[in-house]
């Protein structure tokens, strides 16, 4: 059988629950990314690990950014946007029988890191961070 | 000092990879006046492969001519290293004599006298004639395109893009990918790639609604060569959408996309290809960053910035070739492909001499039917030049200034912008300015010429969002292009430092002071990404001016200064 990425996306959106948690805005926007983080892991440490962020290095329109991430065996992964008035932008918790991967798409308010942590099933936390750039583009050669 | 011939001697010894360039022979021919087209075809053929790289045409049907830059900084990793070496450095760091043939193709100074000694380069009949005699040698020949080709000229942009189509379908190649060509709009993209007779190719065109690769093109195609399993990998412009106005083909998404590109490489590997050929528009300094970055690469074939480059660059174990642009030269690459890799290979950028290469005639047929039915139109001379019009540099050239000057006269405006784009020929003085020639730096399908209020604040973010695309260190941040040009303003430009603090010193020509944040400034400005931008076209406000003054002067200006070279 040959299955298109697309065919793929749409049986694995069968087998995964996802969760995304709507964020108080008013909370948010006074959190920075750090606390934002800690508050996620209970201030334990975050690590490195089996956790794969994907963003352009430049967003093509930075009212929408393509975004993915994948952490085999996380029960749940935030993701932040560091330089956002609503840094937190979401959180997804996955099912046991599922592949703990995501895409998304977010705004960016200007070129920032976006985070992604993971918390483990044994309770431990990883993350990666990504650089975008949002810029005013034009005038290329 | 370890020299960069030293260097490419040392790289190859520890790599087993062996390699020649024929770049030495024509530049030893020039110097002694004995240019033929016998000799600039010169080639031992070797090993068991041949790749012709062809890129950057930007529709020039006809042989131009087309100064190289004078200033092309390069920043970080990219310092000094090659392409970012011009004029007289650029000539003593391949042994090339000054006033000589390479000298007059390579590099920028004394070109309108050599101009008037070596005469126009390129032409798609002349390219035809080398091509041909180098399938005499290897008849199972690569022809690999690598795009910015259907864009650039009055034909290209009355066509949409038909005339290249239907000229580079005379010259047969085996693949392509693309840059400008998404700026005629997905519909005739469409169009044009389902007509195309060969591979058009692209692993980073994507869908952008699914985030998924586009089923417009191909990410790659075997070809089986002298008994050898090719893999030729496409990538196309990775800033498009940012670069160039993105609501001309929003269904496509793009990007550099390492990983996808890795992917790919493990893939056509696996299904046995021997020899993998990057035919790639990323870029100069991104190609560099991506051999390094992705193991498996035999050869990138090298578009986008323009650069022509006599030798290959080493990457690891990657040869980066680089073909120049506006039709001045391709690039013949032999390769020795046995046990599955790549043992050696010999190279030569030819030159297109226009002079001494000889044309084909049929492929000079297709040429004219393409611009009959417009010659009356194009050839219609607006005005004359008393200087050395050109574009090439990475803060300004002669043909940006006469267009800045124009858009200030004609729109009314207190400060102008226009965008630093790399193609559009060159003319010497004392020539006559035709229709067609304004089109040559000019032709776009979003050449709207806007006239808007901004505040010294937000000039100052343009200049320093344009700046970091061209300075930021990392290649991969980099869209390819040279920095926004200014008219009626001054400025001063660290490339040392980071966005925000390159910018510097702004002033206001027309009463000499400091530019205030605060003001309104009135901006004439042409090639606007923004969807639905209004006013005349750009050619027309040029034409205007251009038939207003008769004879132009435009001597080159100092207006940017520019500090932490």
């Amino acid at each position: 059988m040959n299955l298109s990425r697309r065919q793929t996306l749409a049986l694995g959106g069968a087998a995964v629950t996802v969760t995304l948690l709507p964020i108080s805005f008013a909370q948010a926007a006074t959190d920075d990314a750090a606390a934002i983080i800690a508050e996620f892991t209970g201030g334990a440490a975050v690590g490195e690990g089996d956790i794969e962020l994907t963003a352009p290095e430049i967003a093509e329109n930075g009212n929408t950014v393509p975004m993915k991430m994948a952490a085999p065996g996380a029960a749940s992964i935030m993701l932040v946007a560091t330089g956002n008035p609503t840094p937190r932008v979401m959180v997804a918790h996955f099912g046991a029988s599922a592949e703990s991967r995501l895409s998304t798409r977010i705004r960016l308010a200007g070129t920032q890191d976006v985070i992604a942590v993971a918390k483990l099933a044994d309770g431990s936390f990883i993350q990666s961070s990504k650089s975008v750039k949002v810029t005013i583009g034009g005038c290329g050669g | 000092m370890i020299s960069r011939r030293d260097f490419l001697q040392a790289s190859m010894a520890t790599t087993a990879i062996y390699g020649a360039s024929g770049f030495g022979k024509w530049s030893r021919l020039a110097a002694q006046q004995s240019l033929t087209q016998d000799k600039l075809l010169e080639f031992d053929t070797f090993g068991n492969v041949s790749l012709i790289h062809i890129t950057d045409i930007h529709g020039q049907l006809k042989p131009i001519y087309f100064r190289e830059p004078e200033v092309n900084l390069g920043v970080g990793g990219a310092k000094g290293n090659v392409p970012h070496i011009t004029g007289a450095d650029f000539r003593r760091l391949y042994g090339i004599d000054d006033g000589s043939a390479s000298a007059y193709a390579l590099s920028y100074d004394d070109f309108g006298a050599l101009a008037k000694s070596y005469g126009r380069m390129g032409g798609l009949d002349r390219i035809s004639t080398v091509i041909n005699a180098i399938r005499a040698d290897r008849p199972d020949a690569l022809l690999l395109d690598g795009g910015d080709t259907w864009h650039g000229s009055y034909t290209c942009f009355q066509t949409e893009g038909q005339d290249m189509v239907n000229a580079m379908n005379s010259l047969r190649p085996d693949a392509m990918t693309f840059h400008w060509e998404f700026t005629l709009g997905t519909e005739k993209m469409q169009e044009h790639i389902a007509s195309l007779p060969f591979a058009a190719l692209g692993a980073n065109i994507y869908d952008s609604e699914w985030d998924e690769p586009s089923d417009l093109v191909e990410p790659y195609k075997f070809f089986e060569r002298g008994g050898v399993k090719i893999a030729v990998i496409g990538q196309a412009f990775p800033y498009m959408p940012i670069a160039n106005p993105r609501w001309k083909f929003p269904e496509f998404s793009f990007g550099i996309r390492e990983q996808r590109m890795a992917e790919m490489v493990d893939e056509v590997r696996a299904k046995g290809a021997e020899l993998v050929v990057l035919l790639s528009h990323n870029g100069f300094d991104v190609d560099k960053k991506m051999a390094g970055n992705i193991k498996g690469i035999d050869v990138i074939l090298s578009g986008h910035t323009h650069d022509a480059l006599p030798e290959p660059v080493l990457v690891g174990e990657t040869i980066i070739v680089a073909s120049g642009s506006n039709g001045k030269f391709i690039s013949r690459v032999d390769l020795d492909v046995r046990e599955g890799r790549m043992m050696g290979f010999r190279h030569k950028l030819i030159p297109i001499f226009s002079d001494v290469i000889e044309a084909d005639k049929a492929v000079t047929a297709v040429v004219d039917e393409q611009r009959a039915p417009y010659l009356d139109q194009m050839s219609e001379v607006i005005g004359q030049t008393d200087s050395l019009l050109y574009r090439r540099g990475n803060f300004n050239g002669t043909w940006d200034d006469l267009i800045l000057d124009a858009l200030i006269e004609e729109r009314e405006a207190d400060i102008a912008l226009s965008p630093g784009v790399r193609w559009g020929p060159s003319l010497l003085p004392g020539s006559d300015i035709t229709r067609e020639d304004i089109f040559g730096v000019t032709s776009m399908t979003y050449g709207e010429a806007y006239r808007t209020e901004m505040t010294g604040e937000f000039l100052n973010i343009v200049l320093e969002d344009v700046g970091d695309n061209l300075f930021n260190p990392d290649p991969y941040l980099q869209q390819g292009g040279d920095m926004v040009r200014v008219g009626g303003m001054s400025f001063s430009f660290d490339i040392s430092k980071k966005q925000g603090s390159r910018v510097s010193n702004m002033t206001f020509l027309k009463t000499g002071e400091a530019i205030d944040p605060a003001k309104t400034y009135v901006v004439a400005g042409w090639a606007s990404v923004n969807e639905g931008t209004q006013g005349p076209q750009i050619w027309d406000v040029v034409e205007s001016y251009i038939k207003r003054k008769g004879t132009v002067v435009v001597e080159p200006r100092q207006s940017v200064e520019i500090l932490g070279t």
